[in-house]
């Protein structure tokens, strides 16, 4: 894998750290006119999603992590892996747990992901921000209460459990923000 | 990006620029102070082992010769000042390989002057006179103090007394854990390092602050305090705590100057760096004998940002190296 130095650090770029990936969210170059040059680099860890601070003596290289960002469809699980294709190219890919992690209660199938492989490995899934899904168990609401105020938790199709409206009910679909797991809208099929 | 060939500037900042471009040639009119130009492609640069250089060949094959564009003009307004100019000042681009960021352009604008018979002390006055007349009168006093004693205040460490344990247990203790592995046991990187993350940090409250006396170890081009030998006669000045110039009481002894030159070629090698040639043209200059002189180097673009209250270079800067 190429080397980066630091004098190529930019927002987005990724590269290895403590032998796991990372991305480059800010570099912010350090120098006193007279004296050492320093790159302040703030790093995502891809695996683990926690953000560090650290300091490069600027000029240094670094290894460059082999990691990209590819769309991929979200086929079924088999209990043990969730399987995704590329659509282009129908080539599939089989993510453990540890890569689907939170994601799985959104998954469902058909619906486009964000895989992120590293080494040609699955390493993250992000589910899309938006994502339909049918309302499998919840409190029947009141008769005539058509105001959010408050709301009932809402089980869905996929096992996620959301705040929902008092009308909402079951086997009706609806939309919710993966991002923040907020129930946005009632989808007419 | 398509809208790269778009100065990355409004006309506002441009119209600034040469507003205060003109207000400082006025400033050293009245003072008496003559504009000077000299080359910036010259047949020899500077040692430093923390400044890159950008170098090209003038073509007369078989003998080439390679040409450095110049990381500031003070060897050769040294040269002139040796030659009897008087008082000079120079408004010119220097350029740094390498040197991009926030606060970085690697071409960028440079104000520079000398006084003769100027103290330090009498410099830095000066400088406040022209960067109030640039600026205004700021909210409060100028801010002056040694470099020692703004160091212990931000620290409670003592610069001049290098201990790697308190040094790293500081680090540790201070969220700047890099600096141990960093710095190991490199007195001056570990003062850079500290100094950019926890010292100047403090000076972000000050419209004005120039902080004097900085290490013998960081002397640069200054001279050693005739009192004390642990100081040069070197200070920085700092508006809203970022660094705008750097100045001296001028080292003039060939003998000193070509004894730091042989280091930072030591230091060079050591890194790993091209060994630079000694500029010959300058050191037969201080031979030939400096007047007692201070100088001052002021970033220009730096000193247009904190003008605008611009958040980085490329707000000031019509085409910044991106867009270059």
């Amino acid at each position: 894998m190429a080397k980066y130095s630091t004098n190529e650090f930019k927002a987005g770029l990724k590269i290895m750290m403590d032998q796991d990936p990372c991305a480059i969210i800010e570099n912010e170059f350090i120098k006193p006119g007279k004296g050492q040059a320093f790159s302040r680099v703030r790093i995502r860890n891809l695996k683990t999603g926690r953000v560090i601070e650290r300091t490069f003596k600027s000029g240094e290289s670094v290894e460059g992590a082999d990691v990209i960002d590819m769309e991929m469809q979200y086929l079924y699980s088999d209990g043990e892996f969730w399987h995704f294709m590329v659509p282009d190219t129908f080539e599939q890919y089989q993510a453990d747990s540890n890569a689907v992690a939170d994601a799985v209660k959104w998954l469902k199938d058909q619906d486009i992901c964000t895989m992120i492989l590293w080494n040609d490995a699955p390493l993250t899934v992000t589910p899309p921000n938006f994502v339909e899904l049918a309302v499998a168990e919840t409190d029947p609401g009141l008769k005539g209460d058509t105001s959010g105020g408050g709301g009932k938790p809402a089980t869905l199709e996929t096992g996620a459990v959301v705040r929902v409206p008092l009308f909402v009910q079951i086997g009706e679909m609806i939309r919710v923000d993966t991002r923040t797991g907020e129930y946005v809208s009632r989808v007419k099929e | 990006m398509t809208d790269n060939w778009k100065p990355a500037c409004d006309v506002k900042q441009m119209q600034l620029r040469a507003k205060m471009l003109a207000n400082i040639r006025r400033f050293f009119e009245q003072r008496a102070v003559l504009e000077v130009e000299t080359p910036l492609l010259c047949s020899a640069t500077g040692t430093d082992p923390q400044l890159d250089f950008f170098s090209s060949i003038y073509h007369c094959a078989p003998n080439n010769k390679t040409m450095y564009l110049q990381t500031s003009p003070e060897f050769a307004m040294k040269r002139l000042l040796a030659a009897g100019s008087g008082s000079i000042f120079q408004i010119c681009k220097a350029f740094r390989n390498g040197e991009l960021g926030r606060f970085h352009n690697p071409e960028f604008s440079i104000l520079e002057w000398y006084r003769v018979d100027f103290t330090m002390d009498q410099l830095m006055d000066e400088v406040v006179d022209l960067i109030t007349e640039l600026l205004g009168p700021g909210p409060d006093e100028v801010y002056k103090v040694s470099y020692v004693d703004v160091f212990k205040q931000a620290t409670g460490l003592n610069p001049l007394d290098f201990c790697q344990l308190r040094y790293a247990e500081y680090a540790v203790n201070n969220n700047i854990k890099d600096a141990v592995s960093l710095c190991g046991d490199d007195h001056s990187m570990w003062l850079d390092f500290i100094f950019s993350y926890k010292v100047q940090t403090t000076l972000e409250g000050y419209s004005l602050a120039m902080v004097y006396g900085y290490p013998a170890i960081q002397s640069s081009l200054a001279r050693i305090n005739t009192e004390d030998s642990a100081v040069a006669d070197r200070f920085e000045v700092f508006i809203k705590g970022i660094e705008i110039g750097n100045g001296f009481f001028e080292l003039s002894d060939a003998s000193e100057q070509e004894k730091r030159f042989d280091q930072e070629n030591q230091c060079r090698q050591k890194k790993g760096l091209p060994v630079v040639q000694k500029d010959k043209h300058f050191l037969q200059a201080l031979h030939a004998g400096l007047p007692d002189c201070s100088g001052i180097a002021l970033g220009l673009d730096r000193l247009l940002m904190v003008m605008c209250n611009a958040q980085a270079l490329d707000d000031v800067i019509a085409f910044p190296f991106e867009r270059a």
